[in-house]
């Protein structure tokens, strides 16, 4: 293996590695706008880390992964769930009730998890950002379980962002990618589902007057 | 213009049109022309295919056979009984103050736009675009199951947002999984998400990775189709919804659901020895059909019930193709004809009784014969006919799920027939007291369309009867591919 090449290993890694770490800052913090900072920071990461494997693979369509990357998950959505959060005024809203470590014990238990999976699968494939699958599927756990704690529905949305996100990364470091059709419709997907959850929260604060879904735990079997 | 490309056009056009032109007076009847033009569409795109076989569109990124052809056919035709009914229906909603005419537009348009998704998805050849058509059925009706903005409605769409997106994000680690066991055989040709190439291939993908797919896409694409655990959205979207969408969504887009597991099953069939797939799906069907049946008994919303009725369905369809072979895949792909028509046509009288009662609580509904015994009868004769009874068409399907699980599967049975048997006590139970009994009841000021409902069961009781010998053709040639 020649220097290029390792020095590019080396750096899908660390970026691999700051993702999970930003998973795990994500799932620790309570207030929502540096939630959503650390999102947009995720994105970024996650642009950068396709950049390099585009770079040193040479596979022309990672550009294009990355750009949509950048475009949408460091600035579009960011930019939208700031201004739902401006418009919401739900600016100070803050998670009371997790109890950060508990939350980041279970978490370094999935993770554990996550890797022992990934194991075998990243064994058979030949990319070279194979090791970073257990991270994905890490990430994906951790943004799981972000949502199952959080009682705030924008925090909720940020983890089901931050579960795309680590889906992205796991088809990246298995594959080079998902074909460009299916990654655009998958983008496309995520956006209108932002847009749509946007009309939702407005519709939600009218009728219960806060954004906490405690409110949405009415219909049970009884 | 190519049948298909109409197909697929119209109710993403007439969608976009209905946006731009609002509530006017004619836009149901829009709505209607719209759907009919699908209909027609797919019911010439099905003859062409029966009598051509199977064809690409857009490059290879379509594929029409006769086992989609088939779900085609039954989406488009659902989709227009449920325009038809729909008319009336959404109007008296009007009348009675639940909704605004911006509502109704909303309504209209993201109904043509969720008919668009579904038969895309059923159509597309590429399992990537299979996941983003699911993912866009989902998006397209969580606005119209909060459409009344009740406390209850917006729960239920957010519970159905939410535990839907984060089934279907097992989905897609489940296709990224099988696009990289796919790679490995097919190379980077961009072909490896087609499913043409991946079933010629099957026997040649990793067994490990595509076990560990499977997995994924079962749960993934089972959370859409209702299978337990992971159903609890389905009863409160269900119950919480305009009742036009509870029929597209229990009638269709179950269906679409599960047809995406059944694509991905034939795969991980043929890549994993031993029947893994088979049996994971037996296991899930049996575990949903038990849990929904006992949940059956417990229910107080007329709605909720025959939503937790579609869970048991979706559940003993699951099983049956979990056993697989040529009868029990003929026998499930009939039972979900029969499930879909009779099903939307039960919603469909329900949608009037409850309209007409004021109320969905099944102990204040009374005396439907009385007040309309058009509404009565219809929702006897489908609770009759989804129950199982003779002469309709899902005994027929029941019956050979139940036969040849007796004969292969065993220790099925036992499960199988007390799950039925409580199903039909706790329905039956609380239909007749409905049907029969005395009323309270107010005249509607719009006349329900009820045509709908009896043409649906009129299908199902002619196929319990006499089953077309082109159908019987059609759903052969449909087993067969299922292997």
């Amino acid at each position: 293996m020649n220097a290029d090449i390792s020095l590019s290993a080396q750096l899908i890694n660390l970026f691999a590695s700051v993702i999970l770490l930003l998973a795990f800052a994500m799932l620790a913090q309570r207030r929502v706008l540096p939630l959503i900072n650390l999102f947009a920071l995720q994105g970024l990461t996650l642009c950068l880390s396709t950049l390099v494997v585009a770079f040193t693979t040479g596979q022309a369509h990672l550009y294009g992964s990355a750009a949509l990357t950048l475009v949408l998950k460091a600035m579009l959505l960011p930019w939208i769930l700031h201004r739902l959060v401006r418009q919401l005024q739900v600016r100070a809203d803050v998670e009371g009730l997790i109890n950060i470590p508990t939350t980041m014990i279970a978490g370094i238990v999935l993770v554990m998890i996550a890797f022992n999976v990934a194991l075998p699968i990243s064994q058979l494939s030949s990319t070279i950002s194979r090791g970073t699958l257990g991270i994905a599927l890490a990430t994906v756990m951790l943004a799981f379980l972000m949502m199952i704690i959080r009682t705030k529905a924008i925090p909720q949305v940020v983890g089901f962002l931050a579960m795309e996100n680590g889906l992205f990364l796991a088809a990246t470091s298995a594959t080079y990618g998902m074909p460009m059709v299916v990654e655009l419709g998958i983008a496309l997907d995520v956006l209108v589902g932002v847009i749509i959850l946007g009309v939702f929260f407005f519709q939600i604060r009218e009728q219960f007057d806060s954004l906490d879904i405690r409110n949405l735990e009415k219909l049970k079997e009884r | 213009m190519d049948l298909f490309m109409l197909m697929l056009a119209i109710p993403l056009v007439s969608g976009a049109l209905l946006t731009v032109v609002g509530e006017r007076a004619w836009a149901p009847n829009l709505n209607i022309i719209a759907s009919l033009g699908t209909f027609l569409a797919s019911a010439l795109l099905t003859a062409e295919i029966v009598a051509a076989g199977p064809r690409f569109a857009f490059g290879e990124l379509f594929f029409i056979d006769s086992l989609n052809v088939f779900f085609v056919a039954l989406t488009a035709f659902v989709g227009l009984t449920t325009s038809i009914f729909s008319g009336p229906y959404m109007r008296n909603e009007q009348e009675h103050g639940k909704l605004t005419a911006p509502r109704l537009r909303l309504y209209k348009s993201m109904f043509q736009l969720f008919m668009f998704t579904m038969l895309a998805a059923l159509t597309t050849n590429n399992l990537g675009i299979l996941w983003v058509a699911m993912e866009a059925a989902t998006l397209t009706t969580v606005l119209l199951v909060s459409l009344y903005r009740t406390p209850a409605s917006l729960e239920a769409a957010w519970k159905y947002f939410i535990l839907c997106g984060v089934g279907i994000a097992q989905a897609l680690f489940g296709t990224i999984l099988l696009y990289f066991a796919a790679e490995r055989v097919l190379g980077e040709t961009g072909n490896a998400l087609l499913w043409t190439h991946l079933v010629g291939v099957k026997g040649q993908l990793e067994p490990t990775i595509m076990a560990l797919s499977f997995i994924f896409l079962l749960v993934g694409y089972g959370t859409k189709v209702g299978l337990a655990p992971l159903h609890n959205w389905l009863p409160d979207a269900h119950a919480e919804g305009p009742t036009p969408v509870s029929a597209v969504l229990s009638g269709l887009l179950l269906n679409v659901a599960l047809y995406a597991i059944l694509r991905c099953k034939v795969l991980a069939d043929g890549a994993i020895p031993g029947g893994f797939a088979g049996n994971l799906m037996m296991g899930f069907g049996l575990l949903t059909l038990v849990v929904a049946a006992f949940f059956l008994s417990r229910q107080k919303d007329i709605k909720r019930m025959f939503a937790y009725s579609s869970i048991e369905h979706m559940g003993l369809i699951t099983f049956a193709f979990g056993m697989g072979g040529a009868v029990a895949n003929f026998a499930g792909l009939l039972h979900m004809t029969m499930h879909s028509l009779t099903k939307s046509a039960i919603f469909f009288t329900v949608g009037h009784a409850s309209q007409k009662c004021g109320t969905q609580l099944m102990e204040d509904i009374r005396g439907l014969i009385k007040i309309n015994p058009v509404i009565g009868w219809g929702l006897m004769l489908g609770t009759l006919a989804i129950l199982g009874m003779p002469p309709f068409g899902v005994f027929a399907s029941e019956f050979m799920i139940l036969t040849h699980a007796m004969k292969h599967h065993p220790w099925a049975t036992p499960v199988l027939l007390l799950a039925l048997g409580v199903a039909f006590a706790s329905i039956f139970g609380k239909v007749q007291p409905m049907v029969f009994g005395e009323t309270h009841a107010r005249p509607l000021p719009h006349a329900p369309a009820i045509t709908p409902v009896f043409v649906h069961l009129a299908i199902v009781l002619m196929i319990g009867l006499w089953i077309p010998p082109y159908l019987t053709r059609w759903f052969h040639e449909a087993a067969r591919m299922l292997g």
